[in-house]
């Protein structure tokens, strides 16, 4: 699985950096970004799943 | 000290003279004859219990109208208000509190509080030299000064077997936050509250009344600049008085109407996100005993308190005359912009009407959607999980002591004002 951010949807809320800080990372203004390429490990599907489900501005794009 | 002509002379005057400059009505008064046609969040009724009235109007008629106020309009319906919030360019945030006034046309696209009643593409310049203070990094490094302040106010309560959560625990909390964010004196606190009262609540008082309140806190700010012109230091107003945007210093109207804006909007908000989770807990011995048994469950909970008892209400401007939603918007209408309302619409959240305590996806949009997020969202989110956090360790079984006695404020930030609770 793979997630990513849109910078252009993303308002910095920092739910996903909140819930999930392995698998995202905020900036120094507070936008959210993914992590190693946003590549999800096997297994550890539900958290990321979990982060994305949570966004307010529905910024975050999962990949199966 | 270095002089700064941005605030020579009566700086004062010139915040209060700008900001009472606009389009006034005259109050209308009296009961709400029917929600959908009169609606009015100032009444009574919409105080004790908006979430019914905004169920009923959502089935029936998804945006209400009103005369009052000078025209305005009030969607119910989630997916209407993410469209709105996402709608800069059809609704203005020139003035963002529904009330007799309109702020001057004249003050846009920075408006009176940069960058909550700033429009594009102003604002973004604007909010992007206040984001770095707000991240959640940022903010996690004031939780020990506030965790230390909640047990101070717990202390200072002693053994009381009634304690008024709202007046001497919740509103304390977000002051002593912001005031020191800002670098204002921590004894000024009383203060603020009048400032919030005269900007937030204050929508129905007499208007010379209502801006008599804005000119005493423009006044305060006015020497709080002053004190930090001459005393530099490493807080908000000092970075303000120095920020640049395109290569300028900030004009006067800016710092005043920035800093006036992050003290009040960063009170009253946090404040009745605390009263109502103490309010809820209090009421629902179930959710309450969870909690402190498993502490862990505490930011989820979070998110569903905020959810379910969203504090804060936004306004917009209509810009020009459209057909909206099926309705017919004129120029400079009201848009009552409910937050709540969206986070209690069905179709958007199952058990909508419920607080489900370990809810798992909340996507909800306590603190706006677009653009205008919250700046302060990690600092709400923070003083909030510390405050009860504090709150069930030391006082894990509580209650109302008087459900009658309880206060709700009125206008568009929501919460307990009286709230007293039976400790044990």
């Amino acid at each position: 699985m793979k997630v990513h951010v849109d910078p252009a949807r993303c308002q910095g809320h920092g739910r996903c950096y909140d819930l999930a800080p392995q698998f995202f990372a905020s900036d120094d203004e507070g936008y959210g970004s993914e992590r190693n390429g946003g590549v999800i490990p096997d297994g550890q599907e539900h958290e990321a799943q979990v982060a994305a489900m949570n966004c307010p501005e529905m910024a975050i794009d999962v990949e199966q | 000290m270095t002089v700064d002509d941005r605030f020579a002379g009566d700086a004062d005057e010139r915040f209060t003279d700008r900001t009472s400059h606009g389009r006034r009505n005259e109050p209308t008064i009296g009961p709400v004859t029917d929600w959908a046609t009169d609606f009015d969040h100032l009444d009574d009724a919409w105080a004790a219990d908006p979430y019914e009235i905004q169920d009923d109007l959502r089935q029936r008629c998804p945006v209400a109208h009103t005369d009052r106020f000078g025209g305005g309009w009030l969607p119910t319906r989630y997916e209407d208000v993410a469209a709105v919030a996402y709608d800069s360019d059809r609704f203005s945030s020139r003035s963002v509190v529904m009330s007799n006034f309109r702020s001057d046309v004249a003050l846009a696209p920075a408006g009176g509080t940069p960058p909550i009643t700033s429009d594009p593409p102003f604002h973004h310049g604007a909010r992007k030299l206040l984001l770095p203070a707000f991240t959640r990094t940022a903010i996690a490094a004031l939780e020990p000064a506030t965790r230390a302040y909640c047990h101070e106010l717990l202390d200072g309560l002693g053994g009381s077997s009634e304690i008024d959560a709202a007046v001497d625990y919740a509103q304390h909390i977000p002051m002593r936050a912001i005031s020191d964010m800002l670098g204002f004196p921590p004894e000024d606190g009383p203060e603020f509250a009048g400032f919030v009262a005269s900007v937030l609540e204050g929508i129905n008082l007499p208007l010379t009344e209502r801006l008599e309140g804005i000119g005493a806190l423009f006044h305060y700010l006015s020497a709080q600049i002053d004190d930090h012109l001459a005393h530099p230091r490493e807080d908000l107003t000092s970075y303000l008085i120095d920020a640049e945007l395109d290569g300028e210093k900030l004009d006067a109207f800016h710092v005043a109407g920035t800093m006036g804006l992050l003290l009040v909007a960063g009170i009253d908000t946090t404040w009745s996100a605390i009263g109502a989770s103490l309010w809820h807990l209090a009421g629902h011995p179930g959710d309450r005993e969870r909690l402190v048994a498993e502490p862990a469950l505490l930011p989820t909970a979070v998110e569903e308190l905020l959810r379910a008892y969203a504090p804060v209400t936004m306004a917009r401007l209509v810009r020009e005359d459209m057909t909206w939603g099926g309705v017919e918007m004129k120029g400079e209408d009201w848009l009552l912009l409910s937050f709540p309302a969206a986070n209690r619409d069905p179709a958007q959240f199952e058990r909508a009407d419920e607080v489900v305590i370990d809810r798992e996806v909340n996507r909800h949009a306590a603190f706006g959607l677009g653009i205008h997020r919250c700046l302060g969202s990690h600092l709400a989110r923070m003083e909030l999980r510390v405050a009860l956090e504090v709150w069930l360790e030391r006082h894990p079984t509580f209650s109302l002591a008087d459900p009658d006695a309880v206060t709700w404020s009125h206008g568009q930030v929501r919460g307990p004002r009286r709230l007293p609770l039976k400790i044990g």
